[in-house]
């Protein structure tokens, strides 16, 4: 005979919840919190950037205008002024998007090669390679910055679009080559011996066989690169040159320069477009950021 | 030196070691043309190392390989003319079945023609014709096996090499491939060396066992030779199920006299064949538990048979382990399932001495 409880109902199937319990009522209050914490700036900031400069003079901060209008966002696209020029924050999203796509893409290219021979093709002094570039990734940056503006400059290419690059790249091989190296090691061994006895070699096992089973460490070192550089300030600043600032210094730039009376609302809408980039990837991807992630600590 | 032409594979002087640890102490192996040649041995004794090393995947720190008579010590794993199976399958995971078949045949730049007829011969041969346009993930165990083992077919190559092909799968599945694997060899005639911990994979395969321990082979012989004349107590102790009996005691007297005091019983070693002369000593007497015959305790003297008391009955199906004591040696004995023993109950042993090994205890080598 099947058991029956106090009550008389005879357990089967899935386990009936119970509704509201301790633990649910704190880690919802937690995230309610958390998701106010961060969202409640974000309204302000899409709300402002909605009203005209009269209704933010007059209404309420924290109350959404009657007649939202699209104009404050056209003008920090299109004609907000920095300290020089006034041609919108346009200038420098182009500018982000070309230091942005050629340092991630290079920047991944050497990293996944040398994780893939770190991991695969010990040669002498492998380990003692990979303990330097572990250091190497704990280094302030502060530390190279000038030495870089010399090496730069020296090179003949300070404050342009590959000075910028060629930094971004150098700054972020360290880590992704530590995540490559990582999730290639974690592969199993036999894989990559089958291959050899197969005949392939170098470039053929990394093309053919790894990399198209690297799907999620890719994915979380384009969104690392990708998310890291755009919302770079300080190389940009440094190395780019003044034509070449990415979309942070550009916004910067927008939100100081005093010409007249400020304008929230182009300041705000400014800002967002600056952030929506990060945003949209991160919201996106994020289901596959937290399976890369996850596929590199355990075994892929 | 050049090797034998008639050998296959062999290895001389083969040693390696990772820092101060040696996997492989200076290894000799010569393994005929078509010969199956089972490697059995531990966990962590260096089997997949020496595999490894024919292979071409791991360098050994001294020592050489040739293979058809070629020393190809240096060279890549794709020119020793070898296939590979390894135990986690290890196939290629964004490849169907076809690909990764092919895989190997595509780089060496081979044919597509010819290509597309070898996969197919090998396909219909390992009946993996309806899975090819699948992925490995969509593949039971069993048939990722044999993708592994068609991988290395179509290469269509002398020497195959199995680590371990069959220890993920389970028993019934392992039994089924075994018999796949035996007849593939008796098809094919190539040279087969196969990687296992298993005994009885090593039994029903091999044309010859290599025992090994410790990165070295202890005893190289054919089945029956290694199961029925264990060239020392380890191996004797390693092949079998239920292992084999091993009684310490003396030998008193030499050659044909000589005679085994176990406890305060005597048994002549008159009709055992010794390796060694025999001679005074302490030694170990390895008797297999198949190899005791038990009589209830019978009341008239019988001179051939030896007193001892049931301690323990262990019922195994289609025969029984009964396990006795003479004195205070414990040791078991197997009989057929009908035959009824009580502990404490006191039976008449007789061992079959002509089956037997005996031991010299301090060396541990048969005598
Ligand atoms: N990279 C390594 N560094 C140090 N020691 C190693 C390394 N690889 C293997 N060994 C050691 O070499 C020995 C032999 O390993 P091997 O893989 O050949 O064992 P095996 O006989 O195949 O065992 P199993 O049956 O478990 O597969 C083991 O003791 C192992 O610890
Ligand atoms: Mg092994």
């Amino acid at each position: 005979m099947s058991h029956t409880t106090a009550i008389g109902i005879v357990p089967t199937g899935p386990k009936p919840k119970k509704l509201i319990s301790v633990e649910r009522v704190i880690v919802y209050s937690v995230l309610l919190l958390c998701a106010v914490f961060f969202l409640f700036p974000l309204y302000i900031m899409v709300i402002t950037s909605l009203k005209d400069i009269e209704a933010i003079r007059s209404g309420n901060i924290f109350i959404p205008t009657m007649t939202p209008t699209f104009s404050a966002w056209g003008k920090a696209w299109n004609s907000a002024c920095t300290g020089l020029y006034c041609e919108g924050i346009k200038v420098g999203f182009w500018n982000s998007v070309r230091i942005t796509f050629p340092s991630t893409i290079v920047s991944i290219a050497i990293a996944s090669i040398t994780g893939y021979s770190l991991a695969n093709w010990p040669f002498k002094f492998s380990e003692a390679f990979f303990t330097v570039l572990l250091v190497s990734s704990f280094i302030p940056y502060v530390v190279m910055l000038y030495p870089l503006v010399l090496i730069t400059r020296w090179l003949g290419i300070y404050s342009t679009l590959p000075a910028v690059v060629l930094v971004h790249t150098i700054f972020g091989l360290p880590i992704l080559t530590l995540l490559f190296r990582n999730y290639f090691a974690s592969l199993p061994q036999e894989l990559f011996k089958a291959a050899r006895v197969d005949g392939a070699g170098y470039w053929r096992i990394f093309f053919q066989v790894f990399v198209p089973m690297s799907a999620p460490i890719f994915t979380v070192a384009v969104i690392l690169q990708i998310t890291g550089i755009w919302n770079d300030f300080l190389f940009g600043v440094i190395y780019a040159g003044p034509t070449n600032y990415p979309m942070t210094v550009q916004l910067n730039n927008i939100v100081n320069s005093v010409q007249g009376g400020k304008e929230y609302n182009v300041d705000m809408a400014a800002t967002i477009l600056t952030g929506i980039v990060p945003l949209a990837i991160y919201f996106f991807s994020g289901k596959y950021f937290v399976r890369g992630i996850a596929a590199g600590a355990v075994k892929g | 030196m050049k090797a034998n032409s008639t050998t296959s594979v062999s290895v001389r002087g083969l040693a390696l070691s990772y820092g101060a640890v040696q996997v492989l102490k200076a290894l000799d192996l010569d393994i005929a043309d078509g010969e199956f040649l089972v490697l059995l041995g531990p966990s962590g004794c260096g089997k997949s190392t020496l595999l490894n090393c024919i292979a071409g995947l791991l360098e050994p720190s001294h020592g050489q390989v040739f293979i058809k008579g070629k020393n190809v010590t240096w060279e890549e794993p794709k020119d020793r003319g070898i296939g590979m199976v390894f135990q986690s399958y290890a196939l290629y995971p964004q490849m169907t079945v076809e690909r990764n078949l092919s895989f190997g045949l595509r780089v060496s730049g081979l044919a597509k023609d010819e290509i597309e007829k070898r996969v197919k011969r090998v396909g219909d041969m390992l009946q993996l014709g309806d899975l090819l346009q699948r992925k490995p993930s969509a593949l039971s165990g069993g048939q990722r096996q044999r993708v592994a083992i068609g991988r290395a077919l179509v290469r269509e190559v002398d020497v195959f090499l199995f680590d371990e092909p069959l220890s993920n799968l389970d028993a019934k599945l392992r039994a089924e491939l075994r018999v796949e694997i035996k007849r593939l060899h008796q098809r094919l005639a190539n040279t087969m060396i196969y990687v296992t911990h298993d005994q009885i994979e090593a039994m029903t395969l091999a044309d010859r066992i290599a025992v090994m321990k410790g990165g070295t082979i202890q005893q190289l012989d054919a089945p029956q030779t290694i199961y029925n004349k264990p060239k020392n107590l380890y191996v004797a102790g390693f092949i079998g199920s239920p292992s084999m009996n091993f009684l310490k005691g003396k030998i008193e007297g030499a050659g044909a006299k000589a005679v085994f005091h176990l406890g305060g019983q005597k048994i002549p070693l008159k009709d055992y064949v010794p390796d060694a002369p025999l001679k005074a000593g302490a030694a170990v007497l390895g008797v297999r538990p198949e190899h005791i015959q038990l009589d209830m305790a019978a009341t008239k003297a019988n001179s051939d048979a030896y007193k001892a008391v049931v301690d323990l009955v262990e019922p195994m199906g289609s025969d029984s382990l009964v396990w006795l004591k003479i004195d205070d040696t414990l040791f078991s004995a197997r009989v057929e399932s009908n035959q009824h023993f009580d502990p404490g109950q006191k039976v008449d042993v007789r061992f079959r001495i002509n089956l037997a090994s005996v031991f010299d205890e301090a060396t541990g080598d048969r005598l």
